[in-house]
């Protein structure tokens, strides 16, 4: 790192002088980095980035059809917290959750954000496309996504529901809800936009792409849903914490029994960790304090598009998965019955079959070479 | 006379809109509203049951693990499968810990900002260092001319009674509840997983069995916890509280308090849970009546339903239909929940009040304490409004975490003796019902399952918003969230502040309550499966 890319004293005064410690600050930047999986001498460089944004980026926070667990994940977050990111890294100009303006003053800030433009549109919720069925401030949601993505430089979509409209987009979906991508095609606007599928979603994954924004000064890659391939790259399964049980044929058959106090694999509980691609075992939860599988829940594949009607039938043994340590025995697909997209399921779980026996194939898919 | 409108209403959760008429100064009139359609209970039909508990917690992400136990619990009652010792034990630690999380966000990011004038904390001359450095933060932030969620707010308002030290405190105090409910809702994702979104207590009980490490790190988590609630969060309420005396009769409404109970004691008595189920009206505080589910109905008078007679959710009808807004007939989707006819307000202060008159004695100690330091011993009554709801939730927060410990060491004693047990096999029969009554942080929460076939034939649930938002019935008789606002005194309508301590103190939850929304309208419906 050259002379100039060092982090000016003044800045870092100034962070002491917002209540930062400096030693906190580097630590952060350093986190940051390892959850971009680069190396920490990345850190320095972040810190560098961060003092040049010295204009907070604006942040314009939609909820649609939601139930604000987004938010509720976001506020969550640890290094940096949600007081850092709200009040030191980026500007969260409008979110009616925490926002302080109601009414005709919240109205105002949302009108005059839309006439400045510049802002990080974050998305959360899906757009339902049945008239009346999503209204704010009388305009359809649809509407209001057009209104304000267009002036926006970037459009997040945090969680299942804004990704492809989650759990109240599944059958009969009542509301026909649709998520970010399809209703910025159907008004016809073009926006970068990451997918953060997940529900809800791992706040440090949103904070992660904000980051790597403000750093890079673009997008993260992405794969072809248009997720952020560090954090969707590989599957639940290739990282788990219990793999090693799957591998030798261990297995939990009753919740809460002797079985799941060793730690063995949930896969016969209906685990569907093996065709969900997320980094759930690696980032974890809640400041790292666990995760589903961790704390003995199978996976339901909240992290996959569709995955109330995919994985329907959550404590259901997944269709097609071959057993190690079993002679290859293949499980339960005539227990799933008529399972939505089954010719789907049984693919991914081939792969990730395939994959597994390999160890973590998936890595060269990574974006950081 | 004036009409108000506010939408959005904003430091809620979901999308609410409030219509309110002033004449005098005084709100004469008001109307509750809100704006989505999502549908859960139509979604779930069909669907193997066992799904339903994951499905229902995302009708509320910021109270998941209530729907969640109540949807759990409703298939404990039908499938037989009521849960082990420590299986019963656990399910009450994830609980707590979202109430001790729900609370502390609430009185600091959500309800705190009608009562704590941001910009006035600028002019505190504080001597303490951390209480510098919190204003020093705030001045720089203010410079940087980018207000974020403080900016365009009623700042200033004469209704802001703090000095300014107490503002700057309430700041500092703000930044830190951040981290706390991060911290409270840790504890429920190291039994639940995660949090929001707990993982781990389906029918029968909880997947896991929890290791040494696990109730070590609880008992530790619920100390720090349990000492900032009693350092900082009750003391704010009591530093607070003189300045808004005044304010103590606003906001009263009905003061009729319903309570289907929360946190179950060995026992499943519902009378013997830690806050007891049952119910007290107005007319004769402070009797304690039996709340049973048989007696609520749901009259749709000014619903856009067709009219008919006041139902039952167990033989409930849906007939949406549509006839515009006219707030002397039809002017919502919300249907108006009644207890004995009577329209009932839930929440923490509901709670409370119950478990008050029901003698439970740590409520009974608490409040009492409270009285006593506020200088109105002996008079509960004088709690039934904004500030009472406040002191409410700030008490049963405390009380919740003060519990939360000992039940850390009961599921230690049980393992001790080997009763390890969590969770209680089933099989699911061909037909069944069940009811989960239970509380979510802001209020009564009830789930009915009927299971035909081994699938969700009909699904349906009763949330805590509901009853706080609902319309006027066939009688006339306005909501609790209506009928409070009421009265109240609204110095400046172009900054209604007054107005949103009122509707803040209930906590609303829409995303809890609209469940459906009609096409051509932006009024809730909760929605019932006919």
């Amino acid at each position: 790192m050259s002379k100039k890319e060092e982090v000016s004293k003044g800045f870092l005064d100034a962070l002491e002088l917002r209540g930062i410690k400096r030693r906190d600050f580097l630590k952060y930047c350093g986190a940051t980095a390892a959850l971009l999986g680069l190396s920490e001498l990345y850190g320095p460089k972040i810190a560098v980035a961060l003092e040049k944004a010295s204009k907070r980026t604006p942040v314009v926070w939609l909820n649609f059809a939601s139930d604000s667990g987004c938010t509720e994940s976001f506020i969550k977050a640890t290094y940096p917290s949600p007081a850092e990111v709200i009040l030191d890294i980026l500007s969260v100009d409008y979110n009616e959750t925490i926002m302080a303006a109601a009414g005709k003053q919240a109205e105002e800030i949302l009108s005059n954000s839309a006439k400045a433009g510049g802002y990080v549109l974050i998305v959360e919720g899906g757009i339902p496309t049945k008239k009346g069925h999503g209204m704010i401030g009388n305009k359809e949601m649809l509407d209001v996504l057009k209104e304000m993505a267009a002036p926006s430089i970037a459009v997040i979509a945090i969680g299942s529901c804004a990704t492809d409209g989650g759990v109240p987009a599944a059958k009969p979906n009542p509301s026909q809800i649709i998520g970010t991508g399809e209703a910025l095609k159907r008004v016809g606007i073009t926006k970068p936009l990451i997918n953060m599928d997940l529900c809800p979603v791992n706040p440090q994954y949103l904070v992660g792409v904000v980051v790597n924004f403000l750093l890079l000064g673009k997008i993260p890659d992405l794969d072809s849903q248009g997720r952020p391939v560090m954090f969707y790259g590989q599957t639940i399964h290739d990282n788990c914490e219990r793999r090693a049980h799957f591998d030798a044929g261990r297995f939990v058959t009753k919740f809460g029994g002797q079985e799941e106090s060793l730690g063995y694999c949930l896969y016969k509980m209906g685990c569907k960790g093996p065709m969900t691609y997320s980094a759930c075992p690696k980032i974890q939860y809640n400041d790292r304090t666990s995760w589903c599988i961790k704390a003995g829940g199978p996976c339901i594949g909240c992290a996959e598009r569709g995955w109330t009607d995919k994985f329907a039938g959550f404590y259901e043994p997944l269709p097609g998965v071959k057993i190690p340590g079993l002679g290859g025995v293949e499980a339960g697909a005539d227990k799933i019955g008529a399972v939505a997209a089954v010719a789907t399921a049984v693919g991914i779980a081939v792969h990730a079959v395939a994959t597994a026996g390999s160890g973590r194939t998936d890595e060269k898919k990574g974006g950081k070479k | 006379m004036a009409r108000i409108t506010i939408d959005p209403m904003t430091r809620i959760e979901g999308h609410l809109r409030i219509d309110v008429e002033i004449e005098g100064g005084k709100v004469k009139d008001a109307w509750t509203t809100g704006t989505l359609f999502r549908g859960f209970e139509l979604i779930l039909q069909g669907r193997d049951p066992r799904d339903a508990w994951h499905i229902t917690q995302r009708i509320c992400g910021v109270c998941p693990t209530s729907h969640g136990h109540a949807s759990s619990m409703s298939m404990d009652d039908a499938f037989k499968a009521r849960p082990p010792e420590n299986g019963r034990i656990i399910r009450n630690i994830i609980e707590g810990a979202q109430f001790v999380h729900s609370h502390i966000l609430w009185f600091y990011h959500l309800n705190a900002l009608d009562y704590v004038d941001v910009v006035s904390a600028l002019k505190a001359q504080p001597k303490e260092a951390s209480l510098k450095r919190v204003q020093a933060k705030l001045k720089s932030f203010v410079e940087s001319g980018q207000l974020g969620p403080f900016a365009n707010a009623y700042w200033g308002h004469s209704a802001y009674k703090l000095p300014p030290d107490v503002n700057l405190l309430a700041v500092a105090h703000y930044l830190e509840a951040l981290e706390m409910q991060a911290k409270a809702a840790q504890v429920s994702a190291l039994f639940g997983g995660r949090m929001p979104m707990t993982m781990t207590s389906p029918p029968g009980g909880v997947t896991h069995v929890p290791s040494v490490d696990d109730l070590k790190n609880y008992l530790f988590r619920v100390k720090e916890l349990q000492n900032w609630i009693d350092n900082i969060f009750v003391t704010d309420l009591l530093a607070i509280a003189p300045y808004y005396l005044g304010a103590a009769g606003v906001g009263k409404g009905y003061a009729n308090f319903l309570s289907w109970g929360v946190f179950e004691d060995s026992s499943f008595d519902p009378k013997k849970r830690l806050l007891p189920r049952g119910a007290i009206f107005a007319s004769d505080f402070p009797k304690v009546h039996d709340a049973r589910p048989e007696d609520v109905t749901e009259d749709t008078t000014h619903g856009w339903y067709k009219d008919g007679k006041p139902l039952n959710p167990a033989v409930g009808e849906t007939a949406p239909e549509y006839t515009g807004y006219d707030s002397s007939k039809k002017y919502t989707w919300s249907k108006a929940p009644r207890l004995q006819g009577k329209p009932m307000e839930v929440g923490a202060l509901a709670r409370m009040v119950v478990a008050y008159a029901s003698g439970q004695p740590t409520a009974k100690k608490l409040i009492d304490d409270t009285l006593a330091k506020i200088g109105h011993p002996g008079h509960p009554e004088v709690l039934f409004g904004i500030i009472g709801r406040i002191a409410g939730r700030v008490l049963e927060c405390k009380m919740v975490a003060d519990s939360m410990y000992q039940w850390g060491i009961d599921v230690i004693e049980n393992i001790k003796k080997g009763n390890t047990a969590v969770y209680t096999e089933y099989t699911i029969p061909d037909k069944a019902q069940g009811i989960g009554l239970w509380e979510a942080p802001r209020g009564a929460l009830g789930h009915w399952i009927d299971v035909s076939g081994k699938k969700i034939k009909n699904y349906q649930c009763v949330v805590p918003t509901t009853w706080n938002v609902c319309p006027r019935d066939s009688n006339n008789v306005r909501g609790p969230i209506e009928e409070a606002l009421v009265g109240t005194a609204v110095e400046n309508a172009e900054k209604p502040l007054e107005i949103l301590r009122v509707v803040h103190s209930f906590d609303p939850c829409l995303a809890c309550t609209v469940h459906v929304i009609h096409p051509e309208s932006n009024r809730i419906m909760d929605f019932k499966v006919a």
